[in-house]
């Protein structure tokens, strides 16, 4: 079973050189911290900045220079800064590569939901809405069951949607899906010391399974 | 030149009064226009319709402004940790219209332009597609999202001259400039007014035609809201 650091560094994996990427808020920030040696990206922040450097040491932060998750962050050699529409103009006309996010809950179709629990909760989509109605390629990183021990790999979303038929693969603590066209979760890897069964178990939708599951490297 | 320079925010916002739209830039708390926020707070302007990406926090920028309830409805992307505005928009006290970021800026953007509306597929599928016209263009859904109407666009700007040309600093720059296209009387607040001629052309952001008052603000929190930093170098 992985940790929080193992499902970013799984997903690192997936991050190939010259790719511009966004990251979402959570796992996916962590991400930024295992890009593989030799792999140039450049990273999105949708608040307006291509080019996202480190966070900064401690007392050279700046107000002014936040990124999407409003932290405190540094500019890169090379970066460039504009405006909110110019940032989502760049999204829309699918010049980001990957989007990495969180969810609460995916369908086997491929839906997303992570913005509102009714009556409960309610974040705001941010900027989700944009990148997964958008993007070419959608990483989901999640949990695989809530702390009750829900799947959140699902038939059907039940929390009110962020996007429909757009999640192409999910990366959670137990496994590596993809979202076949005809629907279904297919099962790729499996995290280490995690069986089939522990994963069948844990997934509500459609778990497509064929052949042997390999246990994923890291 | 014409000259667009008011004195403070509290004649700056003069004539903001109850039941009006405003458009508020800023991304968090990075770029939002502090001046101005705390003259509408002195002032108690209510019944108001915010346009703004956020709400602030519960102690600072238009969280302020709900701690009051001026506020009657807000048009925003992302409520995130604002305790109080999760709390009144959960309990009906406050009208909230949450809508995707990229649609926000491009609402405004819209408006700047001179267009009506325009096709986002952001949201296809979603509640906050109800009630809008789907239009399918080369197989793809998009939704038809209007133009923002607001009464006062108010922006924070770094630089800006007597003429109302501005220069935005890094990611305070955020939806400022959108705004500033975007309201029928658009109030820049700077950190530093310049004489004309002291801005390069090349380097305006918002041409002065789109603002109308212009001042240099004072007394700059600009509070951070999640302070993150990396390790000394020695530790990694």
């Amino acid at each position: 079973m992985l940790d929080k650091d193992g499902i970013a560094k799984r997903i690192a994996r997936e991050i190939k050189d010259g790719y511009y990427v966004n990251l979402g808020i959570g796992i996916p920030t962590l991400v930024a911290n295992y890009i593989p040696e030799g792999i140039n990206i450049v990273l999105q922040s949708e608040n307006g900045l291509l080019g996202m450097g480190p966070f900064p040491f401690e007392g050279e932060e700046d107000p002014d220079l936040i990124n999407a998750g409003k932290q405190t962050i540094t500019t890169l050699p090379g970066s460039a800064i504009f405006d909110s529409a110019l940032s989502f103009g760049m999204i829309r006309s699918q010049k980001v590569d990957l989007t990495i996010l969180g969810a609460m809950e995916v369908s086997e179709k491929g839906d997303i939901a992570n913005w509102k629990i009714p009556g409960k909760m309610v974040k705001g989509m941010g900027g989700a809405m944009d990148l997964v109605a958008s993007a070419k390629n959608i990483i989901v990183a999640m949990q695989h069951v809530n702390r009750a021990g829900e799947s959140k790999l699902l038939p059907e979303c039940s929390l009110p949607l962020t996007g429909v038929r757009c999640v192409k693969k999910i990366v959670t603590e137990l496994a590596v899906l993809e979202i076949v066209p005809q629907g279904g979760f297919k099962l790729l890897e499996r995290a280490p010391g995690v069986t089939v069964e522990d994963i069948q178990k844990a997934t509500a939708g459609e778990l497509i399974i064929e052949g042997e599951i390999p246990e994923m490297m890291l | 030149m014409i000259n667009k320079v008011v004195t403070d925010a509290d004649e700056a916002i003069r004539d903001i009064s109850n039941g009006m739209t405003l458009m508020l830039g800023g991304f968090g708390l990075c770029g939002i226009p502090e001046n101005c926020i705390n003259a509408l707070v002195k002032k108690g302007t209510s019944d108001l319709t915010c346009i703004s990406n956020n709400a602030g926090v519960d102690d600072f920028g238009i969280g302020l402004m709900l701690q009051q309830k001026q506020v009657r409805k807000m048009i925003s992307s992302y409520v995130g940790e604002n305790a109080e505005f999760e709390r009144q928009l959960l309990s009906g006290e406050l009208e909230v219209e949450l809508i995707p970021q990229g649609t926000l800026a491009t609402r405004c953007m819209a408006a700047g332009y001179g267009m009506p509306a325009i096709f986002t597929p952001a949201g296809v599928g979603t509640e906050v597609a109800k009630g809008k016209e789907v239009r399918n263009f080369n197989g793809k859904d998009y939704l038809m999202e209007a133009a923002f109407e607001a009464d006062f666009a108010i922006v924070k700007a770094w630089k800006g001259d007597t003429a109302g040309n501005l220069v935005y600093r890094s990611t305070a720059r955020n939806f400022n400039p959108v705004m500033a296209m975007a309201g029928k009387i658009t109030i820049a607040e700077v950190e530093e007014l310049v004489e004309v001629g002291e801005l390069d052309p090349d380097h305006v952001h918002t041409p002065g035609i789109f603002v109308h008052r212009i001042f240099q603000g004072r007394d700059y929190e600009k509070r951070i809201e999640q302070r993150t930093n990396r390790k000394a170098e020695r530790e990694i």
